[in-house]
């Protein structure tokens, strides 16, 4: 394909979408496609041609609208009103949207709110879940489907990628760095220096690698990226290759997600069919491909040398930086590993700019983030939210509060590695700096709420049993630090514990913290120790009483 | 040691064409793989994903085909949760212990299911039927606390309704990967 072959494109895709006047998108993420979303899909299409209403009407798949816990979601658009949201819909249920509300609204009707038994199966556009969220990364969700490559080139996809072509390696990196886009994995390294770093070694091959290995147990930010914006993370990888000039593209995808890995090999066949990877990328003469690597349920593959390892084949263990993967990553050749997030950032930032990009957030913290907000929160699902809005914000008007009515006693963010953030400080605004301070970590975007009725000692309990279970047992801290301390942590939850315990516990969390090999190890103790620093009471309540200890 | 490749054109030569022959899938799988870097993972993954496990003698194969050491393929199936070494049974239930479950009660469930199928985490039931196994976060976290059963997912589910759940299984009978991708390329 030829650049100028894409305006045609997005030009044609787009004159054909508005030849109809309702479309209708169904999410086909994971999550709503286990309440049978593709029913939905199947349904809605036999409705809609037993009606002769085909070429009026157009449905489509879609990735995640955010409000998992109501799927699945369908949003209908029409030229003539207001979106709809229709929530938990059931295949059956295809002929009540299409006769009471798309019927309607094709002879010129106005529906504000469907009545009857559609009106508490449709959801407030207004309400804070969605009027509060800032989409980037999410924009094109809920209005295209993620399995079509024209939609995406209708909403200016591979645009970046041809502003890419046009640009010097060392460009590219400079508005990477001044955008302030950093690493959504967790740890928060500038994207644009870790580009710039893997472009200043000079190599025959270089590999971009993404790192789809979502282990965080409660996280599905990356899964649903993947799922719902393929072309989006291919687009992004393409841009990494030319600002590094790398010659291989890798996705490490985690086998727990079949759909991701279905979606991306599918954009994937895509691309190359229509020229936009490999042997002439848009005709500049530039050959880029990709291949696709499965994980296979090993969460210490998340760090970068565990995954290269598992990249090649082996065992997914970790070893000592350096030298850093920018120098000898993959095959020992200079390696950047991104996050999936990250590089779906990147198109629209190359496209915007990035003042646009860097007008969002706090000093050092830029953009959006993506956040999987569960447990006990009203609303469940995946938001995106810009960097600087409180924690408060998020968790009690975009999540609701909670289900139950119970009060929130704390969040966990960062997962395993992540720590707890009680309620009084919950007007902290969002940023890589202040989780930080706060004893916790960004992580890569699970946010978990618990009440008033959960017990912070048996989730520290549940994070480190995770650690231990995961840490691949090479270094000695990780692998005993991380047993005695559960040891320890069981005693306590099973009522036998004393004050002496808790010293301990702190003692070995300092050992692991220092000495272990890789994040795994050093940041295990996190969720343990922050819930005694912010909860030690409920820690303390469940030891022996003093006297028993003495005798 | 016996060459990789005189093994596989042996079993080419003796099965030509016999694609339902798990011997002759074996010989597909490495011949996919053999030649790209690193790729004994996928190869694992077209082996487990065809035969539900990866048995032992299906790995000696392999290895032989593809040029791997047993013991490479021991270490590297050993390590991964994904890999299992047993034959699991028909329908495989997989409680998601991820965090949003377990904030909801998935130990609950788990110990629910256990009791109603008398089988432990990690066990298959006497007459093969339902394998148990406790998994890390499916991610449909939304819709917790959840299981999979073959792929099919049990979502919002009530923690102390194990009999239910086990009850909706059986009326569903969810099949395991149903459309295989092709290994001939």
């Amino acid at each position: 394909m030829k650049p100028e072959e894409l305006e045609v494109k997005a030009a044609a895709e787009l004159a054909k979408q508005q030849a109809f006047d309702v479309r209708l998108f169904t999410c086909s993420s994971r999550g709503c496609q286990s309440s049978e979303a593709l029913g939905v899909i199947t349904g809605l299409k036999a409705e809609l041609k037993a009606k002769q209403l085909e070429s009026r009407v157009q449905v489509n798949g879609s990735g995640c609208m955010g409000l998992c816990s109501k799927g699945p979601l369908v949003r209908m658009a029409s030229k003539t009103q207001k979106d709809i949201l229709f929530s938990e819909i059931k295949p059956e249920m295809a002929g009540m949207i299409v006769d009471q509300v798309v019927v309607p609204v094709l002879e010129g009707k106005k529906i504000e709110k469907p009545g009857g038994d559609l009106e508490r199966h449709t959801l407030d556009l207004s309400d804070p879940f969605f009027a509060m969220q800032v989409y980037s990364v999410l924009e094109n969700n809920g209005k295209m489907d993620p399995e079509k490559l024209d939609d995406y080139i209708a909403r200016d996809g591979y645009k970046a990628l041809r502003k890419a072509l046009t640009m010097s390696a060392e460009e590219i990196c400079k508005e990477m760095l001044a955008s302030g886009l950093r690493g959504r994995g967790g740890a928060g390294f500038p994207t644009g220096l870790k580009w710039d770093l893997t472009r200043k070694v000079q190599s025959e091959v270089k590999y971009i690698i993404c790192n789809g290995d979502e282990g965080d147990p409660g996280a599905f930010m990356d899964g649903s990226v993947l799922e719902g914006d393929p072309h989006a993370v291919i687009e992004g990888m393409l841009i990494a290759a030319r600002a590094m000039n790398a010659t291989n593209g890798v996705f490490y995808i985690r086998a727990e997600y079949p759909l991701a890995v279905e979606r991306v090999e599918k954009a994937l066949r895509q691309a190359r069919a229509a020229g936009l990877i490999g042997k002439n990328v848009l005709n500049s003469g530039w050959a880029f491909d990709f291949e696709i690597r499965l994980g296979a349920g090993a969460f210490v593959c998340g760090e970068e040398t565990a995954l290269i390892a598992s990249i090649e084949g082996k065992r997914g263990t970790p070893r000592p930086r350096p030298p850093f993967p920018a120098v000898k990553g993959l095959w020992d050749q200079p390696s950047c590993i991104n996050n999936v997030e990250t590089l779906a950032n990147v198109p629209s930032i190359l496209l915007k700019g990035a003042q646009w990009f860097a007008s969002r957030g706090t000093e050092k913290s830029k953009g959006t983030k993506l956040f999987a907000l569960t447990g006990k929160s009203k609303n469940n699902g995946l938001v995106e939210v810009p960097m600087g809005m409180t924690l408060r914000d998020v968790i009690e008007k975009i999540g609701g509060g909670t289900d139950s009515g119970l009060k929130i006693k704390a969040i966990q963010t960062g997962g395993p590695s992540g720590g707890m953030i009680p309620e009084h400080q919950f007007d902290t605004p969002v940023s890589y700096e202040n989780l930080q301070q706060l004893g916790s970590m960004m992580g890569s975007g699970g946010m978990i709420v618990i009440d008033e009725h959960d017990s912070v000692v048996e989730l520290a309990q549940f994070y480190l049993d995770f650690c231990v279970d995961e840490s691949c047992g090479k270094c000695a801290p990780c692998r005993i630090g991380g047993t005695q301390m559960l040891h320890l942590l069981n005693k306590i939850v099973d009522g036998k514990g004393t004050a002496e315990d808790i010293k301990t516990i702190r003692k070995v969390a300092k050992a692991m913290q220092k000495a272990s090999l890789c994040a795994l190890g050093q940041t295990a103790p996190n969720p343990t120790l922050s819930a005694i620093r912010h909860f030690e009471h409920e820690f303390t309540e469940r030891l022996l009483p003093v006297a028993t200890t003495k005798a | 040691m016996s060459t990789p490749i005189d093994v596989a054109t042996a079993v080419k030569v003796a099965a030509p064409k016999a694609a339902a022959d798990p011997k002759d899938e074996i010989t597909l799988i490495a011949n996919k793989w053999k030649n790209k870097r690193g790729s004994l993972i996928m190869a694992l993954h077209d082996l487990q994903s065809r035969v539900g496990y990866v048995p032992r003698e299906s790995a000696m194969r392999l290895g032989r085909e593809m040029g791997v050491p047993l013991a490479r393929i021991y270490e590297v199936v050993t390590f991964y949760n994904y890999f299992k070494l047993e034959a699991p049974g028909k329908y495989v239930i997989s409680v998601c212990l991820g965090t949003a479950c377990h904030i909801k009660g998935s130990a609950d469930l788990l110990a629910g299911i256990e009791k109603e199928l008398n089988v432990h985490e990690g066990q298959s039931t006497p007459d093969k039927e339902y394998h148990l196994q406790a998994v890390r976060c499916l991610g449909c976290c939304g819709l917790a606390p959840l299981v999979s059963v073959n792929g099919k997912v049990y979502a919002k589910l009530k923690t102390n309704d194990s009999h239910h759940v086990i009850e909706r299984i059986q009326i569903d009978k969810p099949m395991a990967d149903a459309d295989h991708e092709s290994l001939a390329e």
